[in-house]
């Protein structure tokens, strides 16, 4: 076997080209007589679409077309977009339009697109398009969305709730009947979105010598996005490509395929001429999907030792204007409740209203954020009530490592039952808490509190389902030039994809990283795909190099034995080459074996001997891959003007095995500072009627360099049973339990004032709205 | 719309272009000259992606129209590997460090920190941070960035100069 790459800190082989301003990102790549795009969208949160004037555009000077419903061709200039995760419950099916047809149902959304020869005229001549709209009333909070009498979100749609479902176990209302103590908390996460640095992008171009309308996107998933594409213009898979090239960024918004990804190849094919699209950062604020807002009304029992009885609530989940993902998000957060904890029974209701706004769909955490921070913030109410230590009352509750598997009692997003595969939870936490100096921290807490400095410490615990199937494929391929192909559905927008693959067949089949020509994120490349999201290519891809690996290392082996007329076990592969470990030792290089496995023309190839030195896998998980974390926060609260600094920030992390720990803890690391943006600065606000107040980074805040530590993380390895790697995802933990950790943090600085939170953002203004509440201003000036 | 000419030096090289008054410096080195290693994330000022060095200093190329930089030295990402694939010390620190993930972010990052290291060879890492709140990144959570920066320094510097304590102010 060659070098051990599996575990080590191996340098990514994405770097160099990315550092030196060649990368190649769907803006970067230019095609002769190429056009540009710009969109015209609604101005209304709801309204109904009389009529578009394309004249005034079309007169100016430059300007190709202008395109609205009914210039696309069959079937999406009728037909809604195809919904991805259909659920039983959803009452309507309810997805867009490419291009609105006699409604309009979120400020943003496309009705027209222009195009021309650059995109500066493209602007001019979107903006000179005459639209008239009469407008209707509009839902801008799910809470009036569910009320009597609301308005309706979609005028034919009657009711707003789109959904209604219930997770459930044991006998709730039991426990909660018998529970010495029962704590119930109100609590509201909003909004914020994916925020990628890279907008969308989009760019197609039809080829008529070949047939074939090639479309880049900057997505995470372009085999589905292809599928999607293909139902949508009426032409065959094989009959288009999609390669999504160097991604800026993804965490969940590109995962989904929008409108923009139809409309441009079909303007592209009426108009014979590439068309490029790059989103602006003010329709990216409109348009791409995002996450979070959700109202929980949840209560506790446990009894007098603080040990759980029971947890049970109702949740609304503002959905937005349309569910092209289902409803895996309320889904996914009702599942995610019972966390690391035995939870004897549970019951939540979930409602899924329509809103007019941008549609939700996953955000790295997926749910999972504002389950975590219910379930915490429930925890420390019982901790504060019974006079508890917060870590007591969570060692308390935790799932023993004895008891894994562990059936938690509900069915999982995948439709398998929710069974924690491996874990040490209270490994876990312990770890954190000792890398934090939890032990100490009270004793940093008087001292600072003696200087009139205001310190607290809050802890954040999750399991997170990750490694999603229902599959991922690799391909490996050796070259005659010595070099080895891998081609992958996977995608990469950062995660390393391309490193942590090429690591895997390399430690398989015996040759030089560098030596691995890796084709990610082109369905040209590899028949079947599926894509990035929930945390699963680590698991999925991950287990299908391993097995394409292990099957051409076997072919090698094989081949050579032949070639070199020794025994198989006699073979060794490294560094490129066959060499047997007998007599003058004997080699043949990977390139002549590829050579020779393509045969002789009219020679039939030896008995066994596969076609070229080639495997693909398709690995697919037997379920979800359990990872769990613990975050610790130490923050410091300046009351007087509600500024929060994080002090220290420490997480335990288990993703299983850790194939390169240099990019895991690179996930946690910028997985918290998008929950630190969660907890304190990321909101994406709307007015009453459904208006976006929020569409610039001058209006919406992301971490800065100056409010994002550097993290101490550990890892605490279990391997996971259940797949040949032991792995599990890494991508979201940073993020899941960061704001339960961070807000409990500054309950706990700010507790000589007996003030509560349960809400995020939790900005500056609302710190101070709460104490003055509090009266903590009379009490600090009277000192 | 109306033309003008611009006449600037990019990385070295001279150009005389006649364009619209209205594009970008951004737009003008991306799709004029095709240097695409300069990035647009936000068009508004705060991302960082585009920041190149004008006259050696930092700027928004998304917030500068190119004819505005007529008669100006410019230096974009391309311009700091002057030895064709070898990376400049900066840069390889990136790549130790894990100074990057999605890499978008990265070009303007590369710039601002030149700009630094040029003007302090000893930044503490308050100081790193401090000059990073102009360029924001989505993936990273800064660490691996603050660490490369800081990590350029030293090797950038005379070994006679120790290394600022962490969180030293100079």
């Amino acid at each position: 076997m060659g070098a051990k790459h599996f575990g080590a800190k191996v340098a990514r082989l994405e770097d160099p080209a990315l550092l030196s301003g060649r990368g190649r990102f769907v803006d970067d790549v230019k095609i002769p007589g190429m056009l540009h795009a710009c969109f015209v969208r609604s101005p209304y949160a709801h309204a109904r679409l009389l009529g578009i004037d394309p004249k005034p555009a079309l007169a100016l000077t430059g300007v190709h077309a202008v395109l609205a419903a009914n210039d696309l061709p069959d079937p999406m200039r009728s037909e809604a977009m195809p919904m991805l995760l259909p659920n039983p419950t959803i009452s309507s099916l309810c997805t867009q339009h490419v291009l609105a047809r006699d409604e309009v149902f979120y400020v943003g959304q496309p009705v027209a697109v222009v195009i021309a020869d650059s995109r500066y005229i493209a602007e001019d001549a979107a903006a000179a398009v005459a639209v008239q709209y009469e407008a209707l009333p509009a839902v801008g909070d799910c809470r009036d969305g569910v009320a009597e009498g609301a308005p309706r979100a979609h005028a034919a749609i009657a009711s707003n709730v789109l959904s209604t479902f219930q997770l459930a176990y044991g006998d709730v209302d039991a426990a909660f009947g018998n529970a010495a103590h029962v704590y119930e908390e109100q609590i509201w996460q909003h909004r914020g979105g994916g925020m990628a640095m890279e907008t969308r992008a989009v760019l197609a171009s039809y080829d008529a010598a070949s047939d074939l309308l090639t479309v880049w996107s900057g997505t995470q998933t372009p085999h589905i996005g292809r599928r999607m594409l293909a139902d949508l213009i009426g032409r065959e898979l094989e009959s288009i490509r999609m390669i999504a090239p160097d991604v800026g960024g993804g965490f969940g918004p590109k995962a989904i395929f929008y409108p923009e990804e139809a409309v441009i190849p079909a303007a592209a094919l009426k108009l014979g001429r590439a068309v490029k699209w790059i989103e602006d950062r003010r329709e990216h604020f409109l348009c791409a999907t995002q996450e979070r807002d959700q109202h929980w009304d949840v209560a506790i029992a446990v009894d007098d030792d603080g040990k759980i009885l029971g947890v049970r609530g109702r949740m609304l989940h503002d959905t937005g204007a349309f569910v092209p993902w289902g409803i895996i998000m309320p889904y996914i957060a009702a599942a995610t409740v019972p966390g690391p904890y035995v939870v004897p029974a549970y019951r939540l209701e979930t409602k899924v209203v329509l809103t007019n706004k941008v549609p939700t769909t996953p955000v790295r955490g997926a749910g999972r954020p504002q389950a975590v921070f219910a379930m915490e913030r429930l925890l420390d109410r019982v901790a504060r009530e019974l006079q508890l230590d917060r870590a007591e009352v969570r060692r308390r509750n935790f799932i023993q490592p004895e008891q894994m598997p562990y059936e938690v009692g509900l069915i999982f997003r995948d439709g398998k039952p929710l069974v924690y595969d491996s874990g040490d939870y209270p490994k876990g936490l312990e770890t954190a808490l000792a890398e934090a100096d939890y032990e100490n921290f009270r004793e940093r807490q008087r001292a600072a509190l003696n200087e009139g400095r205001f310190i607290g410490i809050g802890i954040g615990n999750y399991v997170e389902g990750t490694g999603l199937g229902p599959f991922e494929g690799v391909t490996v391929r050796v070259l005659p030039s010595g070099k080895v192909a891998v081609a992958t559905g996977a995608t990469n927008q950062g995660q390393g994809t391309r490193t942590t693959l090429s690591q895997i067949v390399a430690e398989q089949i015996g040759c030089r990283i560098e030596d691995i020509v890796m084709t990610i994120g082109d369905t040209g490349a590899i028949a079947q795909g599926v894509g990035a999201f929930a945390s699963r290519q680590a698991v999925n891809a991950g287990c299908s190099a391993l097995l394409a690996g292990q099957n051409v290392r076997a072919q090698l082996i094989a081949l050579a034995a032949r070639v070199l007329g020794v025994n198989e076990s006699d073979i060794d592969l490294d560094d490129g080459k066959a060499v047997a470990n007998t007599g003058n030792k004997p080699m043949i290089g990977f390139g002549e074996l590829a050579r020779l496995a393509q045969g002789i023309p009219g020679v039939s190839l030896p008995a066994g001997q596969a076609a070229g030195l080639e495997h693909t896998a398709y690995y697919t998980p037997p379920q979800s891959a359990y990872c769990s974390g613990s975050h610790v926060a130490e923050v410091e609260v300046d009351a007087m003007t509600g500024g929060v600094k994080i002090l220290r920030y420490t997480v335990a992390h288990d993703a299983g095995k850790v194939i390169n720990p240099m990019i895991v803890d690179g996930q946690v690391q910028g997985g918290v500072a998008h929950g630190i943006g969660n907890a304190l600065l990321e909101w994406m606000q709307y007015d009453e009627d459904g208006q976006p107040l929020t569409t610039s980074f001058a209006d919406y805040m992301l971490p800065m360099a100056t409010d994002v530590p550097t993290c101490a993380i550990a890892h605490v390895e279990t391997v996971n049973p259940l797949n040949p790697l032991g792995v599990k995802g890494a991508g979201e933990g940073g993020t899941i339990p960061a704001p339960a950790a961070i807000i409990a943090a500054i309950e706990d600085a700010l507790s000589p004032f007996d003030v509560h939170f349960t809400e995020t953002p939790l900005t500056p203004e609302r710190i101070v709205a709460a104490l003055r509440a509090a009266g903590a201003y009379e009490k600090l000036f009277a000192a | 719309m109306a033309k003008q000419a611009t006449r600037l030096t990019v990385n070295g090289k001279g150009h005389a272009r006649i364009v619209e008054q209205r594009l970008t410096l951004a737009d003008f080195l991306r799709h004029e000259l095709g240097l695409t290693g300069t990035h647009l994330g936000c068009e508004h000022g705060v991302c960082g992606a585009c920041t190149v060095l004008v006259d050696g200093r930092s700027a928004r190329s998304c917030l500068m129209f190119a004819v505005q930089a007529n008669g100006c030295e410019v230096t974009t990402v391309e311009g700091l590997t002057p030895d064709g694939d070898k990376l400049s010390v900066l840069q390889q620190a990136f790549v130790d460090n894990h100074g990057l993930q999605c890499g978008f972010c990265t070009p303007g990052m590369l710039i601002t920190l030149s700009e630094l290291l040029r003007e302090n060879p000893t930044p503490s890492e308050d100081e790193v941070r401090e000059a990073l709140t102009g360029n924001l990144c989505r993936c990273t959570g800064y660490a691996g960035i603050v660490k490369a920066a800081l990590d350029a320094a030293q090797r950038l510097r005379a070994p006679s100069q120790p290394p600022p304590q962490a969180g030293e102010e100079k």
